[in-house]
């Protein structure tokens, strides 16, 4: 995905290297597979599988204790898996950062996705996140900057999701 | 039976400085805070299921030090999950001491999972942790602290402790922003 194609998961690992995040979790989706190449590539990004999000929310919080910045990466179906665990960062005033690849809005295949996706921007609101969007590749950089600095300058929570329109809509063929 | 409450506070009383004390809510908490108090300790009053993913996050960001987390049964049967994480993405300065009561005491001693079938050991072994053991008295203190100051982590000790309900011991504050601030004031970053 670097290189001579352009792709904005570019973007997020360069607001990754410029904002010093050196720890990425994740469940994976395949809407954040290009960044968490870049990252698993690079020396300085230690990269966290987890086996649930909210981990990823504990994780992120020790580490930054510890002086270190990360973010978690996941797919809308996983933010719900996170509602009492955001109560960490929360009381904590940690700062806290997630990417969210939105699924069941934009074109989804799927309709189990449909519930969770809907609900996604009211469960972090619920929980005191902010929540930024991004619908246009154009807009990714400046969105995942500008929440990445909310979060590390306020000491709050913050949430980019990314638009299926954006991520493009998997389209499931049977056999 | 490990009596937890004064096995907790000997292991504090003779911390070495490269120490860093993690607890999972609950009666891990009050034991800590029991020892007194002490700014290079952080104690969880919520978040049920966190404190082993931010116990490793702190482990990988803190690598010069030992990061020591007490943690209930119940804390740890809600992010299983999390031991294999911690397996699979290696800390070496990591020890997690389960203190299994095999009770929920804190809301009226229901059973968990370890007072029926559940084995925490062997669940940190298939999960990838090697260096896990049980401890069922008091004798076990030397070995137990050889694991958190000297042996190659990620460590996950078993303490078969009595389930009997202990005053509860504050911390500093309950607000978890001064609490947290008051920890990381211990750490250089």
């Amino acid at each position: 995905m670097e290189g001579a194609i352009k792709d904005w998961r570019n973007d997020i690992y360069k607001v990754f290297k410029e904002l010093d995040i050196t720890m990425v979790s994740h469940v994976p989706d395949a809407g954040h597979t290009p960044l968490i190449n870049l990252c698993e590539k690079d020396n300085e990004i230690d990269v966290v599988t987890l086996t649930t999000e909210q981990d990823g929310v504990g994780l992120s919080c020790g580490a930054f204790a510890g002086g270190r910045k990360s973010a978690l990466l996941m797919q809308s179906s996983g933010v719900g898996n996170c509602i009492n665990a955001l109560a960490l960062p929360n009381i904590c005033r940690i700062p806290f950062l997630t990417l969210v690849s939105m699924r069941g809005e934009w074109g989804e295949f799927v309709p189990w996705q449909v519930p969770m996706g809907l609900g996604t921007p009211k469960v972090l609101e619920a929980m005191d996140v902010k929540v930024f969007r991004t619908d246009y590749k154009e807009e990714v950089g400046s969105t995942v900057d500008a929440a990445a600095r909310f979060a590390f300058n306020t000491n709050r929570s913050a949430a980019v999701l990314l638009s299926q329109k954006m991520i493009g809509a998997k389209q499931f063929k049977n056999g | 039976m490990i009596e937890r409450r004064p096995f907790v506070q000997k292991i504090l009383k003779n911390r070495q400085s490269n120490l860093r004390v993690v607890s999972g809510l609950g009666t891990s908490t009050w034991d800590l805070m029991s020892g007194g108090d002490d700014k290079a300790n952080f104690g969880f009053i919520g978040a049920m299921g966190q404190a082993i993913p931010f116990a490793l996050g702190l482990a990988m960001a803190q690598p010069d030090l030992r990061i020591l987390l007490f943690t209930g049964d119940g804390d740890t049967l809600m992010s299983l999950g999390s031991i294999a994480t911690v397996a699979n993405h290696p800390v070496t300065n990591l020890t997690i001491v389960v203190m299994d009561n095999e009770s929920y005491v804190e809301t009226g001693s229901q059973p968990t999972a370890t007072a029926g079938k559940t084995d925490l050991e062997i669940v940190a072994k298939g999960s990838g942790i090697s260096n896990s053991y049980t401890i069922k008295n008091e004798k076990d203190y030397d070995r137990l602290i050889k694991t958190i100051y000297e042996e190659e982590g990620p460590s996950l000790v078993v303490a078969k402790c009595q389930a009997k309900a202990t005053p509860l011991v504050f911390p500093h504050s309950f607000d978890g922003s001064v609490s947290i601030n008051r920890f990381m004031s211990t750490l250089k970053s």
